[in-house]
């Protein structure tokens, strides 16, 4: 155990969560830049998807880590995202910006009127419901293959770059901005009264309600929060990928997000990092090179990915329901303990305004788990 | 009006297969308060496993009986491996694992037989049976499916009023902590609940099989339907499982009849929504306190 003492003032984390998470996103800001400059275009390729998967788990991390739904098809509100995207650039020319926008709004108003119905009661009904929007969707675009493109799907134009940028890094640097300023905002959320509710609303529904917390809108914002961070992705996604159809989008990717979340750290932003390197690297290359390694015949290879992700979430929850983001924090726990630095006297003010606000994690949130109320079975 | 009846007759035949699955996440809901999103994915295991009994030549029948063991003991090894860990934590760790579940075994299933489309054989003929001198769209398979999930309904239904174990059973559902003062082996009886609601699936994986493509997804729409006619019947009601089914099968068929059948995913989507704005308790449900 290394015990650190009091640090000197400019080497704090500023106290306000704003300035703290402001800090941490231009610190990564700055690495990623620096990070880009240095990879291979493939690989600068591989780290914008790792972006973009990201942001899909950072939101279905806010939703079932601080407000204690969940969402069993959060690749399809990816869908609605890349969709939308690519519907715009058929019919319209508008700027990338707003096209993102859209793509995020439009999985948001789908996540309404998911939610709306589900969250009016406690249960797994939510949970169902989106299982079968998950299912659903693609007949939707078998229905209506005019408008959606049929089994070829849309295609969509890699954003041009200006002046003499590479368009592979042009495309990384936008996927991972966005990645850094949803995990802001969802950071500053969580700290926010939002963030205060939502957790009081997963902790004790009852609770908060007698404490004055709308919980069914309180549910309703979050899930919302959380499909428009998909659609957010999916909006890239298809950016990147260049095409838009039912087939990138199989249910799959829905248990493969949830998998991340799980792994990286349910309910923590930072730890959707972690899940997406998963995302990206298992189903391909880590599938890949294990094949080879112990000569999986086609048929396992196949399906390797599926059996592991399946296994990852079982054995996740059995044995390390806090995911990778909970061990670190832990790890850091035992290994090194900060000594609170003592507060000037006459500075009342500062320290009464410290009482009032209760001490978070530094990245404004929490790796716990709602506490159990499933006891009494009915 | 030909077309509405044939229609309805799919539909019910259709419905009483989403009961027999929704009578198993009842099961499972009443005992445990979880939703066993594995139910499809375990009945889609068990049909497989019949597959390639009935791929040695042995028969229907005997292929038949293996399926069901198959699912008491995956019920029941199921229910001790993985969910009795989860049982008392959040209720979202319990849909994680049973969710993970369902992707593994389609994994598992895709490995083993490979993820193309098969025909399953049925255990009677699927030509529409003559009645007068119309053909109608029943077929005997259809009877078969309609007295084969009729009589699962009456043996769980004697099972639960007329039987000690049954008793038992609805004790440990109803208050865990007063029955096993009693001397009720709670953990056990849970076991064997999820034992019982595996059977249920099993059967109606058996008998989706020989209806649709053959592949390991197959359950995962039959798997929310049955969601869908649980919802609809109140979710810890069997009697509200069987007619949350035909109710739910009769709606899609007239959805994939008159609209089109690329429409019933979508036409069971807004079904749930309208039940959940309408009449969130659902039918059967009694109505109960949370306790705080």
């Amino acid at each position: 155990m290394i015990k650190i003492g009091p640090l000197p003032s400019w080497a704090r984390l500023p106290r306000q969560p704003l300035l703290r998470h402001l800090l941490f996103a231009v610190v990564g800001g700055v690495f990623f830049y620096f990070l880009t400059q240095s990879l291979s275009d493939f690989n600068n390729f591989e780290l914008g998807e790792l972006a973009v998967y990201a942001i899909a788990i950072a939101g279905l991390s806010v939703l079932t880590g601080t407000n204690g739904q969940i969402c069993l098809g959060q690749g399809a509100f990816v869908a609605v995202g890349a969709y939308t995207l690519a519907e715009l650039e058929v019919h319209q020319s508008i700027n990338l910006a707003l096209q993102l926008l859209a793509a995020a709004a439009m999985a948001g108003a789908v996540g309404l009127v998911i939610a709306v119905p589900a969250t009016r009661l406690r249960g797994p009904y939510l949970a169902g419901m989106t299982l079968l929007f998950a299912l659903a969707l693609p007949f939707l675009s078998d229905k209506y293959g005019n408008f959606f493109g049929g089994d070829q799907g849309l295609t969509v134009l890699p954003p041009s770059a200006p002046g003499s940028i590479d368009p592979v890094k042009w495309l990384t640097w936008i996927q991972l901005f966005c990645a850094l300023v949803v995990m802001l905002l969802l950071a500053n959320l969580l700290s926010s009264r939002f963030g205060r509710s939502f957790r009081a609303v997963r902790d004790d529904e009852v609770a908060a309600a007698l404490a004055g917390v709308h919980v069914a809108r309180n549910k309703v914002i979050a899930f919302v929060v959380s499909s428009a961070c998909a659609g957010l992705a999916g909006g890239l996604l298809a950016l990147s990928s260049g095409v838009v159809n039912t087939g990138e989008f199989p249910l799959s990717l829905s248990i493969f997000i949830l998998a991340g979340m799980v792994l990286g750290g349910t309910g923590s932003v930072f730890g959707a990092w972690w899940g997406s390197i998963l995302v990206v690297y298992l189903p391909n290359q880590w599938s890949q090179s294990l094949g080879n390694t112990f000569h999986f015949n086609h048929l396992v290879s196949a399906n390797f990915a599926v059996i592991a992700f399946g296994a990852i979430l079982i054995v996740m929850m059995l044995v390390a329901p806090s995911g990778i983001q909970g061990g670190v924090r832990w790890l850091g726990r035992r290994l090194v303990t900060f000594s609170t630095p003592t507060e000037p006297a006459g500075n009342i003010s500062v320290s009464l305004q410290q009482a009032a606000e209760p001490q978070r994690s530094h990245d404004g949130s929490e790796a716990e788990h709602p506490p159990t109320d499933s006891g009494a079975a009915g | 009006m030909r077309l509405f009846v044939n229609i309805t007759l799919g539909g019910v035949a259709e419905g009483l297969i989403f009961s027999s699955v929704a009578l198993g996440l009842v099961l499972i809901f009443r005992a445990t308060n979880i939703i066993n999103f594995a139910q499809g994915a375990m009945a889609m295991l068990t049909t497989f496993i019949a597959f390639s009994v009935l791929g040695k030549g042995v028969g229907y029948w005997p292929a038949f009986l293996v399926a069901l063991a198959c699912g008491l003991l995956l019920g029941g090894v199921v229910q001790l491996t993985l969910v009795r860990p989860v049982q008392n934590k959040p209720p979202l760790n319990a849909v994680i694992v049973t969710f993970g579940l369902l992707i593994f075994l389609e994994g598992i299933a895709g490995a083993i037989w490979g993820n193309t489309n098969r025909g399953f054989p049925a255990a009677f003929s699927q030509k529409g049976l003559v009645v007068g001198k119309t053909a109608v769209a029943f077929s005997h398979f259809d009877i078969f499916i309609v007295v084969a999930v009729l009589a699962l309904s009456i043996l769980v239904g004697v099972l639960f009023r007329f039987t000690t174990v049954g008793l038992r059973m609805r004790a440990a559902a109803f208050a865990p902590e007063a029955a096993r003062l009693l001397g009720v082996r709670v953990g056990r009886l849970l076991t064997l609940g999820w034992a019982l609601a595996a059977v249920a699936g099993a059967l109606a994986g058996l008998l989706v099989a020989p209806t649709s493509v053959f592949s390991p997804g197959y359950m995962d729409l039959i798997l929310v339907y049955a969601f869908t006619a649980a919802v609809l019947g109140g979710l810890d009601s069997p009697l509200g499982a069987l007619v949350g089914g035909v109710i739910t099968g009769l709606a899609l068929a007239y959805v994939g009849g008159y609209l089109g059948g690329s429409l019933q995913p979508i036409g069971a989507l807004v079904l749930l929504i309208v039940v959940l704005m309408i009449r969130p308790e659902g039918i059967f449900s009694q109505p109960t306190a949370r306790r705080v």
